[in-house]
């Protein structure tokens, strides 16, 4: 079994990618915050051959919904600020359209296109995560992708255009 | 430390269909290229936040750091207990880690702060200024005979040795010298268990876990003093 300090680094960077996906990037670091250590807790009962990439982002899913929740409840605005590293300055680690335009979609076709696109989860998986069909895991996915393209205006590539 | 791996790999459940994924297809991932795929800041502050609450539900089991030293980069591992084991870079630190996961437990993380008066006190040792250590050992490495010999090289004082022979008449088994050797070559906490004052009878320095050129460092070292 690896040390855990390496499931950090291997999978720390893209477990954050789609927390930032799904949620965006302000709840995106409490959700990997929860991941990993609920990662931690489980970890040595982990089966050999695990896929640990795909455990991860069910964990993450639970704890995403968690925090979704959390975030519900919370009366807005805090009275007292919860101890945590400040985060002004960034919020420009990505692009705030990218957010709003995944932010548009439906959580299941956001939570497919993320777990698929970004994580490289098989539909299968994300059938199981939501409990429907592979086939509308993979529906909600390009259905997902469709809107993106349309409410996101992608960065202009030359090497597209020389083609 | 980490080996870079294919998302894709090791996933044997995965359709055909489903082997197209952000790394294959270009216009989706261009899509998401404002999505950072590494955000060293973030993952910094979150390791950070793990490591703290990680200790304070007490799951964190092995905490671990590297120090630099004359004897070359040394690894230290600590178990809430105490410090539980000392590597030098030529026992390879990540195969060192590897056996911490399974002889220990795999809830390991790069968490210094846990081993900051280690550290401490192995600069002020380097540095000449300290011929004893005052640390929580964690013992649970070693065993039986060995663990009884390694006791005893505690008392082998600073600046001082006994040769292979002496510690085995010390440890009540005077017959068992090749033993005592082995207990010696598989110290987990050299250093602060000074096996390195252990050496031939002949006069020759005799073999170290970190090779027999950093044993003769800490030879001097101990002498020059």
């Amino acid at each position: 079994m690896k040390p855990f300090e390496q499931i950090v680094t291997e999978y720390g960077p893209v477990v954050l990618r789609v927390c930032r996906a799904v949620l965006g990037p302000q709840e995106a670091e409490d959700a990997w915050s929860e991941t990993f250590l609920a990662a931690l807790k489980a970890y040595p009962d982990l089966p050999a051959g695990a896929n640990v990439e795909a455990w991860l982002v069910t964990i993450a899913h639970r704890k995403a919904i968690d925090v979704t929740r959390a975030a519900a409840r919370r009366p807005t605005p805090v009275e007292t600020l919860p101890e945590r590293p400040s985060r002004i300055g960034r919020q420009e680690d990505w692009d705030g359209d990218l957010w709003r335009a995944l932010k548009a979609l439906p959580d299941r076709q956001r939570q497919a296109v993320a777990y698929h696109y970004l994580a490289g989860l098989p539909y299968k998986e994300i059938a199981a995560l939501h409990g429907g069909s592979t086939d509308a895991a993979r529906r909600a996915a390009a259905d997902g992708i469709k809107t993106l393209r349309t409410t996101y205006p992608e960065p202009v590539d030359h090497r597209e255009v020389a083609r | 430390m980490s080996t870079a791996s294919d998302p894709t790999a090791d996933r044997p459940l995965a359709e055909e269909s489903d082997s197209i994924t952000s790394a294959s297809d270009s216009r989706t991932g261009r899509l998401f290229a404002a999505l950072p795929v590494q955000d060293a800041p973030a993952m910094a502050r979150l390791h950070e936040r793990l490591i703290d609450r990680a200790q304070r539900e007490g799951i964190l089991d092995v905490a671990y750091r590297t120090l630099d030293s004359p004897v070359g980069t040394l690894l230290l591992a600590a178990t809430a207990q105490g410090l539980v084991k000392i590597a030098f870079a030529v026992q390879d630190h990540d195969a060192v880690l590897r056996q911490l996961a399974e002889r220990v437990s795999p809830r390991i993380l790069n968490a210094p702060r846990r081993l900051d008066e280690t550290s401490r006190q192995l600069q002020e040792y380097f540095a000449g200024e300290r011929t004893r250590f005052d640390l929580p050992l964690d013992w649970r490495l070693s065993k039986g005979f060995r663990r009884e010999v390694l006791t005893h090289l505690r008392e082998i004082g600073y600046g001082h040795t006994e040769s292979y022979a002496q510690v085995a008449a010390a440890a009540g088994s005077p017959r068992a010298v090749r033993a005592v050797g082995t207990a010696c070559a598989t110290n987990p906490l050299p250093l602060v268990v000074p096996c390195h004052r252990v050496v031939r009878s002949d006069g020759g320095a005799g073999g170290y876990a970190g090779g027999p050129d950093a044993k003769l460092v800490l030879l001097a070292l101990e002498t020059a003093a």
